[in-house]
């Protein structure tokens, strides 16, 4: 049976990881390359490593970082932040990226999907949302065949952070996503990131029933019992969680052991051989 | 020394960072007197199996590659290949493993593409030397290969068992991607490497 994926998420900067609650007052805690490889070591399924960066220098360096990542860890990666065009796909694709997660530039130029699935198939294009509940923009409203979400056809894609709200009803991007290509969907809860007050599952449970492709569900674990909710009640498919791993607040074996008891299928470090 | 075969699908950093961190000597080529002469052949593989076939074919290696007496390993399309034929794009591929290449069908239990790690079982043969059943291992794929006598590693995902891995004489494939699959897909290549 396939497992549930547990993904920590790794925010760098300058070659160091950091992370923000709510993307606001950032710090750092560690080295990316080593970092990566403990969570690989500790049984984390996939790591996302999400570029920061601010400038064109620091993007270089970053594109050398995802060499290194390539180099030492046996576990697939995602790189994410600042990816606008095929030019950025190719160039991570090179450096040993084995999928890329594109956010602000898809709901620019939705094409962008279509050219990066068409030239390196689905598998290597995530479709990043960040999403927050302020209610639909004057005028905007439901989207047409998705009454049915009623409520939670509030939500709205935003960008920049979660700073720019956009006319994209969650639920019609998602799909658009999928048709244009896009092989997984890593949706962000703004109004929960960094909260620790757990995942909405409810909204996680009807993306996922409404989708053909896998859903990873991103921002508010607190505790085992937020992972196990989302991956349960919401169907999410894998769990992104940064500061409750990068804070030692659980361990990624721990939190899977913990999982697995509470009957959801992890792949656990005995069991790997 | 390994040759990998360039046959442009897709990017072959991963498997080339595996057989470094293993220690294996390798070279990437299409080049026939290079595959012929390499100790081990790899065949890896990401995208479209009917353009892979068109690409193998026009680089001249379909024949080459079935008449080889040393290990070789596809890798997903790698081993689509290497299959009777395929489903994407109706491809007739290289006839060398008894398998039909099929399109998974989505279903709310089984999402395609079958991405993540899934258990393997029935592990036969040296391939998974020193591993047991239940073992997870990293897929990312719409098509799989059905099972068939030259099946020695199966998989399940939704209602559908397939073969998770073929071996037919010194022709072995991998529907897996064990240069992504941690601890457990380092032993396959090690145990690839030490045929």
């Amino acid at each position: 049976m396939l497992a549930k994926r547990i993904i920590p998420c790794l925010d760098v900067k300058n070659g160091m990881t950091v992370k923000g609650i709510n993307f606001e007052g950032l710090k750092e805690v560690g080295d990316a390359v080593e970092l990566g490889a403990y969570y690989a070591a500790e049984g984390a399924d996939e790591l996302v490593y999400l570029d920061i960066s601010a400038t064109q220098e620091e993007r270089q360096t970053f594109t050398l970082l995802v060499s290194r990542i390539a180099d030492r860890i046996n576990i697939p990666f995602t790189i994410g932040g600042g990816i606008s065009s095929l030019d950025d796909a190719s160039r991570l694709l090179d450096a040993g990226a084995d999928k890329i997660s594109i956010n602000s530039a898809a709901i620019a130029d939705p094409s962008l999907i279509d050219r990066i699935a068409a030239r390196y198939g689905s598998q290597f294009c995530v479709v990043a949302i960040d999403a927050r509940r302020d209610g639909p923009l004057p005028g905007a409203g439901v989207q047409p065949g998705f009454e049915a979400f009623g409520e939670a056809g509030l939500w709205h894609a935003s960008t920049h952070g979660g700073r720019r709200m956009t006319e994209r009803e969650l639920f019609s991007w998602a799909h658009e996503a999928q048709e244009r290509g896009a092989g997984e969907i890593l949706l962000t809860s703004m109004d929960h990131d960094g909260t620790k007050a757990g995942y909405p599952c409810k909204l996680f449970s009807q993306l996922t029933g409404m989708l053909d492709i896998p859903v990873i569900a991103s921002g508010g674990a607190g505790s085992v019992k937020d992972i196990a909710d989302v991956l349960t009640e919401g169907c999410a498919d894998a769990a992104l969680a940064a500061s409750i791993f990068h804070y030692g607040e659980i361990r990624i074996c721990e939190l899977k052991a913990r999982l697995r008891e509470a009957g959801i299928e992890v792949r656990l470090q005995e069991d790997r051989i | 020394m390994v040759a990998i075969i360039d046959y442009g699908m897709g990017n072959l950093r991963s498997v080339e960072n595996a057989l470094t961190r293993l220690g294996a000597e390798y070279v990437v080529t299409a080049d026939p007197g290079t595959i012929a002469g390499a100790d081990k052949v790899l065949l890896p593989g990401v995208g479209n199996a009917a353009e892979a076939m068109e690409n193998l074919r026009r680089a001249g290696l379909v024949e080459l590659i079935r008449g080889l007496r040393k290990p070789v390993l596809g890798i997903c399309v790698g081993l689509q290949v290497m299959c009777r034929d395929s489903e994407e794009g109706n491809a007739v591929c290289m006839n060398i493993f008894d398998s039909h290449v099929r399109r998974f069908e989505a279903a709310p239990d089984a999402k395609v593409p079958h991405m993540g790690w899934n258990t393997i079982g029935n592990l036969d043969g040296k391939l998974f030397r020193g591993m047991k059943g239940g073992t997870h291992v990293y897929f990312v794929h719409s098509y799989y290969p059905s099972l068939c006598s030259d099946t020695i590693a199966t998989c399940r995902h939704g209602n559908r068992l397939f073969s998770a891995a073929l071996k037919y004489e010194n022709f072995y494939g991998t529907q897996f991607h064990p240069e992504k699959s941690g601890d457990a897909g380092e032993r396959i290549l090690a145990n690839f490497l030490a045929l």
